[in-house]
């Protein structure tokens, strides 16, 4: 095994610890420092996927903002009733369980399969393309092919504000 | 990473992925199923990543370069549409917890106010 595979390995595993933690810890809070896990560690990966820009931009959105807004939901429903956000076990859980590995196992058959080390679809590139993950690629690119899309998302993000505030006022109308 | 296979990648995303489908399925509490889609969302932004990455020298007789920045867009705006989303969920949580005092979901099954 390749020192490469053994770091990848590594973060992999701490990634899907961490992600199982977000699903089966009992305390919301804990799921969402462990979620906060999950993030640090995916950014991690970008990272070796040479998507600098990304690797940070995942940090500061995900692991930043997000969570911090995660956490502060957390807190104002914790101020009023404290049992709200522990819950109780329920026999879903096999099933779902059991569901969930079936899923895996549909789609790892189907792409993942193919893909394994003997077979010759995808031969592993040494380099990553030409300014991949560089600001200046991504920004040439957000501004020029993907101008439309750019203003799209621009008016998203206004319709969200304007949303959230408006379902975060006082009275509900 | 060079000795990193493309299928390391996609089998992390996949995990990633299930976790977050049997947390959506298995918890009560909203804001926990808000985080497993977020974690799906996230398992979708590394399989994108790791197909742009991992692309062959010419893509349809182009070179790969455009096609791996097109991946690269596609994780920026899956980040975006999913600040917006999270904004506008936790909104929706909030309001309606203050209107029911009580955050389970097998109790939200009315649409009424």
């Amino acid at each position: 095994m390749n020192p490469n595979l053994f770091a990848f390995s590594v973060v992999a595993i701490l990634s899907v610890l961490s992600a199982l933690g977000v699903v089966f810890f009992k305390n919301a809070v804990r799921s969402a420092l462990s979620l906060v896990a999950t993030f640090a560690l995916l950014s991690v990966l970008y990272l070796t996927l040479d998507a600098q820009l990304l690797a940070w931009t995942q940090l500061v959105v995900y692991a930043g903002a997000i969570m911090v807004l995660f956490l502060f939901v957390i807190m104002v429903l914790n101020l009023s009733k404290q049992p709200a956000l522990i819950e109780r076990r329920d026999p879903k859980l096999m099933l779902a369980t059991l569901l969930g590995f079936g899923f895996a196992g549909i789609i790892g058959v189907q792409v993942v399969t193919p893909l394994l080390p003997p077979s010759e679809i995808v031969k592993d590139p040494v380099l990553a393309p030409n300014g991949f993950g560089q600001p200046q690629a991504i920004g040439m690119a957000l501004f020029t092919d993907y101008g439309y899309p750019f203003e799209a998302i621009s008016v998203l993000l206004l319709v969200g504000i304007v949303g959230s505030i408006l379902l975060a006022k006082r009275r509900l109308r | 990473m060079n000795g990193v296979p493309m299928a390391a990648y996609l089998l992390l995303g996949l995990v990633l992925f299930t976790i977050g489908v049997v947390g959506v399925v298995i918890r009560r509490s909203p804001i926990v199923i808000f985080m497993c889609i977020e974690l799906m969302l996230n398992a979708v932004n590394l399989t994108t990543l790791a197909f742009a990455r991992y692309l062959p020298q010419f893509v349809a007789g182009r070179e790969r370069g455009h096609t791996a920045v097109a991946g690269e867009m596609i994780v920026i705006f899956i980040m975006a549409v999913a600040a917006a989303e999270v904004a506008v969920g936790l909104g929706i949580i909030m309001a309606i917890f203050r209107l029911r005092d009580s955050t389970d979901i097998d109790q939200m099954n009315v649409l009424r106010g």
